[in-house]
């Protein structure tokens, strides 16, 4: 089977004055048609990074190595051409931030027509504005607010706007950089529930960024959590989220109160220290200075993504292979 | 650091964006009466203006009979006539309500030195300037949007470093310094450059108005005049556009716009211009304010017949209703490209209208 999105050993340094800093390091990862992918992590992790190379948005300053396959052809080495037809009509993307990503001075009619009038210039003025409506209607909103200016919305209107104008050419793939970041948490759900409902109806594949494991814990088929740049975990959502195998994965899951468990509400479970700068890697598993259970080895040796035999990976010395 | 202060023009709309979720729902704001509040408001400075002009000039020290007439009376009777000729004996609030009916009619006074009315001689006048500085500030504007838009768009290329150097290089420079280099280049002549232009003027003086050849004779006049003007404006616009464009190049809509597939050159026009002119449109409407005296040194040093020069001309007389006359007109101009500066930034961007 074909995936629709294959990255394979997806490397990112960002070349600067001050040295090269190693944003991301060999990270592989796929998402197939109709299936939501969960990437979590922390700020800085690199996971915004990972979702850039998939359009080539990187800043040209990034240099990337390893394979970015869309349907099997590399993004990264197409033709500009090819790389623009393939922009917003074979993958999309709702990006965090509704508000400083659309444009303030043009209508979000005009702003969600935009890509269906470059990518369809066949189509009439008049079925452009119908899809338009459909378009907003589709994810909740009425289509006179066609009319209006980002600004004169409220922050989970925008994001729906993104929503319905990263579904304007009908793509295969969606990629939702922390969709839901900045909004409150009934508009959250709101949002949430509208990609999802997306996703099972128009069985488009959908890679989903967040840092909160919560969220994905409930719309993901699968969740990779990365860490310093790399995948440190991978494997069926609720799993991950339940029963984590690396101990930053079961940091990052126990910092969510669980309902029922009382004390866990008082003192949700912190991790301390701060992720480490990736200019300044630490050696060893870049983990193990914050890692509860790090141990003699952990600051020799890299531990690589190893199965433990059944769907499930970890990058950990303490996760032994089946 | 006025170069990076000014790249803030008009920016004021952005502190809406915090209010942004109460705005959101049914109150908003149409044009008419974003228009509506800026015309109350430009009436007011208009208002202003007219008591400054009336009392800036009564409140110095010193007679204004004394000062106007410069000694030229000699009798105590002569000195009466001339006050009540211009009605310097009637009380001051009185005289300032003759003062605004004048105004208000169109009349301005008679000058000292012409003896014909100050709103002729200001219409007269007015014209050569608008055509000298409105020429300039729009081939300025056209030319420096440009330069400043490609030097930011490929900032650190070669084209970036030339023209903002040349751009700072001419913005440090006085104009009628570089109108007097090229007076001495082109006009007089200077080692194997002849002479091309002429030194000074509007016209010559065979040349016939109205026809072909005498609408030559004049853009033959104007050609340095408007080249220096152009030049020193020019830098102005460049260095504010590429700072503007400069600070939208970072935006997250642009990746947006990319994201979707648009080529460079849409990305750069339809989305990162389009906003980056917002600044910009605000400095060249109200540098328009100027056109009537903002030349005051070039008119000066290439001799054109403008307001510049009149007004130049009336301080050494002094000419006062003329001086007055030159100052309400500027004041005015400078009122209505405020409302104008102010009215298209409201076309421009849909957020200050709310």
């Amino acid at each position: 089977m074909t995936h629709l999105l294959e990255l394979d050993d997806v490397s990112v340094t960002y070349v600067t004055a001050g040295g090269d800093v190693p944003a991301v390091r060999g990270v592989s990862l796929s998402v197939a048609a109709g299936e939501v992918v969960g990437v979590a992590g922390e700020s800085g992790c690199g996971k915004s990074t990972v979702a850039a190379t998939i359009l080539r948005l990187q800043p040209p300053s990034a240099r990337v190595t390893g394979r970015v396959l869309f349907e099997g052809e590399d993004v990264q080495t197409m033709k500009w051409g090819a790389l623009r037809a393939l922009r917003w009509a074979g993958a999309s993307m709702v990006f965090q931030g509704a508000l400083h990503s659309l444009n303030p001075v043009q209508r979000v009619g005009a702003q969600i027509s935009e890509p269906i009038r470059l990518h369809e210039p066949d189509l009439s003025d008049k079925k452009v504005e119908t899809r338009v409506g459909e378009l907003l209607e589709q994810v909740g909103l009425p289509r006179q607010r066609a009319r209006a200016y980002p600004h004169q919305l409220s922050g989970g209107q925008r994001q729906r706007v993104m929503i319905a104008m990263a579904l304007a050419c009908r793509p295969r793939l969606i990629v939702a950089d922390e969709p839901t970041t900045a909004l409150d948490v009934m508009v959250q759900a709101q949002v949430l529930h509208v990609l999802q409902g997306l996703v099972s109806d128009l069985d488009v594949g959908l890679l989903m960024i967040s840092h909160d494991l919560s969220v994905l814990a409930d719309l993901c088929d699968r969740i990779a959590v990365m860490y310093a740049g790399r995948v440190v975990e991978h494997g069926p959502a609720d799993k991950v989220f339940a029963d984590p195998l690396h101990p930053y994965a079961g940091a990052l899951s126990a910092s969510f109160p669980r309902i029922g468990d009382v004390a866990a509400r008082y003192a949700p479970a912190g991790l301390p220290g701060d992720p480490p700068d990736p200019a300044e890697l630490p050696s060893g598993c870049s983990f193990h200075p914050r890692c509860p259970k790090r141990f003699d080895d952990c600051d020799k040796v890299a531990p690589e993504l190893r199965s433990d035999g059944t769907s499930r990976a970890a990058a950990c010395l303490l996760v032994e292979p089946r | 650091m006025t170069i990076l202060g000014r790249a803030d023009y008009g920016r004021g709309g952005e502190s809406q964006e915090d209010n942004l979720d109460s705005a959101s729902s049914g109150r908003h704001g149409t044009y008419g009466r974003y228009l509506l509040g800026r015309c109350l408001g430009s009436l007011g400075s208009l208002a202003f203006m007219l008591l400054l002009s009336f009392f800036l000039f009564r409140v110095l020290p010193g007679d204004p009979a004394r000062t106007l007439g410069r000694g030229r009376f000699t009798t105590p009777e002569q000195l009466d006539e001339f006050k009540r000729t211009y009605g310097l004996d009637q009380p001051l609030p009185q005289q300032f309500l003759t003062f605004l009916q004048n105004t208000l009619s169109g009349d301005l006074g008679i000058s000292l030195r012409y003896r014909v009315p100050v709103s002729d001689l200001i219409l007269d006048r007015m014209w050569p300037t608008i055509l000298l500085v409105g020429t300039s500030t729009i081939l300025a504007g056209a030319i420096g949007i440009w330069l400043g838009v490609r030097g930011a768009w490929e900032r650190g290329s070669k084209f970036d470093k030339v023209s903002t150097g040349g751009s700072l290089t001419l913005y440090s420079m006085p104009e009628w310094w570089l109108g007097l280099l090229f007076i001495a280049v082109f006009a007089v002549g200077w080692g194997p450059i002849p002479g091309l232009f002429p030194t000074g003027g509007l016209h010559s003086i065979d040349a016939e108005p109205g026809t072909i050849s005498g609408v030559l004779d004049t853009i033959w006049h104007l050609f340095l005049p408007v080249l220096t003007l152009t030049l020193a404006y020019l830098a102005d616009y460049a260095l504010i556009m590429r700072s503007s464009l400069l600070d939208e190049l970072g935006e997250d809509y642009l990746t947006t716009a990319r994201a979707k597939g648009l080529r460079d050159v849409q990305v750069r026009n339809r989305h990162a211009v389009r906003n980056a002119l917002l600044p910009t449109t605000t400095v060249v409407a109200l540098s328009l304010g100027f056109v009537v005296t903002g030349a005051i040194t070039i008119e000066t040093v290439f001799s054109i017949p403008g307001l510049g020069l009149l007004a130049t001309e009336a301080l050494t007389v002094p000419d006062y209703w003329v001086l007055q006359g030159t100052f309400l007109v500027a004041s005015f101009a400078v009122i209505l490209a405020n409302l104008a500066a102010n009215l298209v930034y409201g076309l421009l961007d849909p957020r200050v209208r709310t």
